[in-house]
């Protein structure tokens, strides 16, 4: 970050959310850089920006599309590098219908299931045709890294082609080149529209363009950072998308300084998302399989890497194969497709939400709750709370009583009697946790950095880390099971669970981060590890499974040194591919701390980064495409033709000794395919994205959408909404009446929910201590003086605030960071609301949750729920308590005319139009 | 007690040494001298990581008497070079809060308060129910007869606070279980 000459911060607030993080681009700006803050709010960050402009909440997209129309329109795109890297020169097929053909919809629309069927959406095949894809899709495309998890049945990495047989025009003259189509699809993405839609007037807008143009090149690079900001919205993944579009025409992405940078909330989040805990995703992004899609392991890897793909995900049947490996041990084998069938199958989407409403339908009967909070910290808190009153069992695990422990005596529902204490059937556990200095194990930060903690000191009482209770955990159920016949049992009972222990015969972290590494597999016969001479291990091996506890680990030989050495043949385990190499030599890598992780740019010494040590992902095309560095001032990566290899900074993130000239036979699948200029080295063609034919479910081109809750109208299209929105017409989940609808006046004001530096998230680890309660005491609400004016709100006094869903109260405070915009030809009024507090009787510092609010619509590609924007109305005074807090927000919704129908139709009735 | 020198007196000793403004050693009171920082008499440091948010901020967790006394940044670390935010440097307390719960609790159905249960007998019960609930909800194939070898009936959230390794081990034996539905807050 720090060798950026520009960077532009835009739906986050870093000096607030990520403070020590800051003082990267507070050093890139003492060295010239310039640091532009795109806000709703004018925050601590702006306060230190160059410059703060001022956004209405959700409008990114059109911003962004203006500065990407303003890039090609005035020709200041990086030719040589949008040549040769990206897919701007490829040729989409005859079907394809952009949003400017159909007001706002792309070709292949069902409104029946509001889903694209992305056939249209294809390249052309060279010779006529389209490109075939692999049968299935995946997302995560180039430089945006990170959490936005595909739609429920994608995994990651490039979106599998067939292969990259496509046509191409490198004078992008065709009208069906991706870079046409481009110019074509933000053509009307204005300087006006921008001062229509969010608020910025067109000189800040030229300021802006000029700034951000004339940072980047050859000698210069812009980078871009994000945070929840964008990803919670219907339109999420979209926003990032456009990020990326913008930043691969200037060049931006693989390159020092440059990228796309994700900011994110917790300690680990990133490794929650590599290793995930997540419905949709296996370890490494693998996908998890799917009903009727994956049936078989040969229909999940045609799928998953297509036979012809390009590039590393070519060997997803050695990272899968691995994966069954490290999960079922000696059981797998090629006989029995190496356990595939041990893995349950998807039918949909099973995101938090769903399960959230399948509680509600009793469906659910046990819930594992762990380090997190949804009775404060989920979108609609309330019914959260009201679904935990349907389970059978519910198990907390936490450093203190936090509100979802305590929901069946002290929620705001049990104190208006909606829930009765007496009459709620579900069994809660409480188990303490132990804190990140009484265990030992590896935290994964925001650029993919692995850094190992070091265990102080043992837990206090019954404090105990989730290592230790998910171990032994499975070890009972293990117990439970053990001698079952039953097919259903034997994936459970035929898990390799047998880690090496320590003297309290609990898990050794670092035997679990072997597995995660990958070793190779001794087969149990003991001929040693001949790869070659057989499939796996013997066929009988020593059946019986389940032996928990041992010292040395039955089967497990030597760490890999990394992804390159993994097999498809059962010679090798390993439990998370892309950390293959953590371990390398049996040493624990991520515990590296050379100071200052020693000398050169990388700082490499310190921790271990994924995938493979490299520090700049894609980094190739930090050289041009002879393989010389862009500029003296940007080289990172380069060919050495004397030595014939890529060297430099940083691990090429490319096959070590590939010419820059080679070119592969066509038709060449996997790492072979590669071409010496193809720096995406997990997307199927090689090239960056400017257009996505695969891998998103709402279009191949970011379109602005407003927000499922919005009193502005889209001045682009007809559609209000993203058609493909997640919608969830539910009683206790309803939506406000956008513009154009009538009732969108009895909610007239915007509101967005964010988080301050002294609170973490819903406060499980910042409203039990003292110094933060302290720093931070109260609830509060952030509104302009015009705002207060209109409505009679005195500073330091209370407000209420309604939504469809809920009533909140929150402190006053009136200040100028809040901006009203003027948009559409009126003036936007914002609310901003921390989401810290919530109700309960155990924390130090309590408060109404501001995600009581909320209402769950979520983005399709990554189930997020859109939380940094919706409507509200703001009043003077305290809530009031009990079922009167129920009736007021009964009294809004019926004048409102509200019903679980409102803002739930896919496509906009062009009727409505004219009304707005 | 030391004998007391005339020329110990503070405006002697800053005309005598060189601390002439009387702001540093001149001034020093000899209990000050004697007084030395808790991290120094640490009986050990260890190198953490900040449990927080994804900036990754190194840290040193001083420990005494197997008590952790103090937690500060880590001037090592590349990320951080030593510094902390608030919520990194009040994470002392989060190892020592006061409302910090260090015992397991147990509610049963209708009732009104917790009740003390050892570790061991929740771990127990609580396997009870996953087995008892995967019995009772599993869904060995859909109506086309497709495989799902699955339970709809047992959910988890949470893992973006917990170590790589903890949330292998989850998703490792909730996916053997055929427990699909596990989330965290990658997506909240
Ligand atoms: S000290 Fe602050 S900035 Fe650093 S990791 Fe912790 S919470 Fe994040």
């Amino acid at each position: 970050m720090a060798n950026s000459d520009c960077i532009v911060l835009q739906g986050g607030n870093m000096a607030e959310a990520h403070p020590v993080g800051f003082q990267w681009v507070a050093e890139a700006k003492a060295r010239g850089a310039t640091v532009i803050h795109i806000d709703p709010r004018f925050t601590r960050t702006s306060a230190v920006a160059d410059r703060h402009i001022p956004i209405r909440a959700g409008s990114d997209i059109v911003l962004l599309g203006a500065l990407i129309n303003h890039v090609i329109t005035h020709d200041l795109w990086f030719h040589e590098y949008v040549i040769a890297y990206t897919n701007a020169a490829t040729i989409v097929t005859e079907d394809f219908a952009d949003t400017d053909d159909l007001d706002g919809l792309f070709s292949g629309f069902d409104p029946e299931s509001g889903t694209y069927d992305s056939d249209t959406w294809e390249y052309a095949q060279a010779g006529g045709g389209e490109v075939e894809d692999a049968g299935g899709e995946k997302g995560e495309q180039s430089s945006t890294e990170g959490d936005h998890g595909p739609g429920d049945q994608l995994g990651s990495g490039g979106a599998p082609l067939e292969n990259a047989q496509v046509e191409r025009d490198e004078t992008l003259q065709h009208p069906r080149t991706v870079f046409q189509l481009l110019r074509r699809h933000y053509s009307r993405y204005t300087p006006a529209m921008v001062q229509e839609m969010c608020g910025i007037d067109a000189e800040t807008f030229a300021a802006l363009a000029e700034t951000i143009t004339s940072s980047s090149g050859r000698d210069r690079t812009t980078m871009w950072g994000y945070a929840t900001g964008w990803t919670q919205h219907t339109s999420g993944a979209q926003f990032i998308r456009a990020a990326a579009v913008l930043q691969l025409l200037l060049g931006n992405v693989g390159r020092p300084g440059g990228g796309i940078m994700a900011l994110r909330g917790h300690a680990s989040i990133q490794g929650s998302t590599d290793i995930p805990t997540l419905f949709n995703l296996l370890p490494g992004y693998l996908p998890m399989p799917v009903a009727g899609l994956h049936d078989t392991l040969a229909d999940y890897l045609d799928v998953v890497s297509g036979p012809g793909q390009k590039g590393f995900w070519g060997n997803a049947d050695a990272y899968t194969v691995s994966l069954l490996k490290a999960y079922f041990g000696e059981h797998a084998s090629a006989e029995n497709d190496w356990c595939f069938d041990h893995l349950p199958r998807l039918t949909g989407p099973h995101g938090t939400y769903q399960t959230m409403m399948e509680m509600l339908d009793g469906g659910v009967e046990g819930y594992f709750v762990v380090g997190q909070n949804p009775a404060v910290g989920s979108a609609n808190s309330r019914a959260q709370r009201l679904a935990l009153a349907q389970l059978k069992w519910l198990v907390v695990r936490d450093l203190s009583l936090i509100e979802t422990a305590t929901w069946w005596k002290d929620s705001p529902e049990v104190a208006s009697g909606e829930l009765r204490t007496e009459d709620i059937e579900t069994e809660v556990f409480f188990l303490p946790a132990a804190t990140h200095v009484e265990k030992a194990g590896s935290f994964t930060q925001t650029q993919r950095l692995l850094q190992w903690r070091h265990k102080a000191l043992d837990a206090p009482g019954d404090c105990q880390s989730e290592l230790d209770f998910y171990y032994h955990l499975g070890v009972r159920i293990r117990e439970l099971l053990a001698g079952s016949a039953d097919e259903r049992d034997r994936p459970l009972l035929e898990m390799t669970w047998d880690y090496a222990l320590d003297e309290h015969g609990d898990p050794e972290p670092e035997s679990v981060l072997k597995e995660i590494n990958g070793y190779e597999v001794v087969p149990a016969s003991g001929e040693g590890g001949d790869r070659t001479a057989g499939e796996g291990p013997g066929e009988a091996g020593d059946e019986g499974g389940g032996s928990a506890g041992s010292e040395a680990r039955e089967g497990v030989g030597r760490a890999l040194s990394g992804y390159a050495e993994l097999a498809a043949d059962g010679s090798t385990a390993c439990g998370c591919w892309i950390y293959s190499g953590v371990y390398a030599e049996e040493t624990n890598q991520a515990a590296r701390r050379t100071p200052h992780g020693g000398d050169g740019p990388a700082q490499a010494k310190w921790g271990w980064a994924w995938p493979a040590d490299r520090r700049i992902l894609y980094n190739r095309a930090s050289a041009d495409p002879d393989g010389r560095p862009w500029s003296e001032r940007k080289k990172w990566v380069w060919w050495d033709e004397e030595a014939g290899r890529w060297t430099g900074s940083d691990v090429p993130d490319f096959p070590a000794e590939l010419h820059p000239h080679h070119r592969p036979e066509p038709g060449t699948g996997g790492v072979d395919g590669l071409a010496g200029d193809d720096p995406f080295v997990m997307q199927s063609d090689g090239k960056g994205w400017l257009y996505a034919p695969k891998g998103l479910v709402d279009g191949p081109f970011p379109t602005h959408y407003e927000a499922a809750e919005s009193p502005v109208r889209n001045a682009l299209y007809t559609q209000q909404q993203n058609p493909t929105r997640m919608l969830y017409p539910r009683g206790y989940n309803l939506d406000a009446p956008s513009a154009g609808e009538a009732g969108v006046e009895v909610y007239p004001y915007v509101f967005t929910t964010y988080r301050l530096t002294e609170h973490h998230t819903a406060g499980g680890m910042s409203r039990w201590l003292p110094y933060l309660s302290e720093l931070q005491p109260e609830m509060f609400c952030e509104v302009s003086p015009a705002l207060a004016a209109e409505r009679g709100l005195t500073h330091n006094d209370w407000a209420t605030i309604v939504s469809p869903r809920a009533v909140i109260e929150a402190r006053v405070m009136v200040t100028d960071r809040m901006r009203p915009l003027r948009v559409d030809g009126r003036e936007v009024h914002q609310v901003g609301l921390p989401y810290h507090w919530g109700v309960g009787e155990e924390a130090i510092v309590t408060g109404d949750a501001a995600n009581d609010l909320l209402g769950v619509s979520l983005d399709a590609n990554t189930q997020i729920q859109e939380s940094k924007v919706a409507s509200c109305d703001v009043r003077p005074g305290r809530r009031p308590r009990g079922a009167a807090a129920e009736e007021l927000v009964a009294d809004y919704n019926r004048r409102a005319g509200v019903t679980p129908q409102t803002g739930n139709q896919r496509l906009t009735d062009p009727e409505q139009e004219g009304r707005g | 007690m030391s004998p007391i020198s005339p020329l110990e007196w503070p405006v002697l000793r800053q005309l005598r040494g060189r601390d002439a403004l009387g702001r540093g050693p001149a001034v020093t009171s000899a209990t000050t001298r004697e007084l030395t920082s808790r991290n120094a008499r640490a009986d050990r440091v260890v190198q953490s990581v900040c449990p927080y948010c994804a900036v990754g901020c190194g840290q040193r967790v001083y420990v005494t008497d197997e008590r952790v006394t103090q937690i500060e940044g880590d001037p090592d670390s590349p990320i951080s070079r030593g510094r902390l935010c608030p919520k990194g440097s009040a994470s002392e307390q989060l190892v020592n809060a006061p409302g910090r719960q260090t015992q397991v609790l147990y509610r049963a159905p209708r009732s009104t308060r917790w009740q003390p249960l050892e570790r061991d007998t929740a771990i127990d019960m609580i396997a009870r129910r996953f087995v008892q609930s995967r019995r009772r909800t599993w869904q060995d194939t859909d109506e086309q007869g497709r495989p799902l070898r699955r339970t709809m009936g047992i959910a988890s959230l949470g893992g973006a606070t917990l170590d790589n390794e903890e949330n292998y081990l989850i998703k490792k034996l909730f996916t053997a279980a055929g427990a699909i539905q596990i989330e965290n807050q990658a997506r909240i």
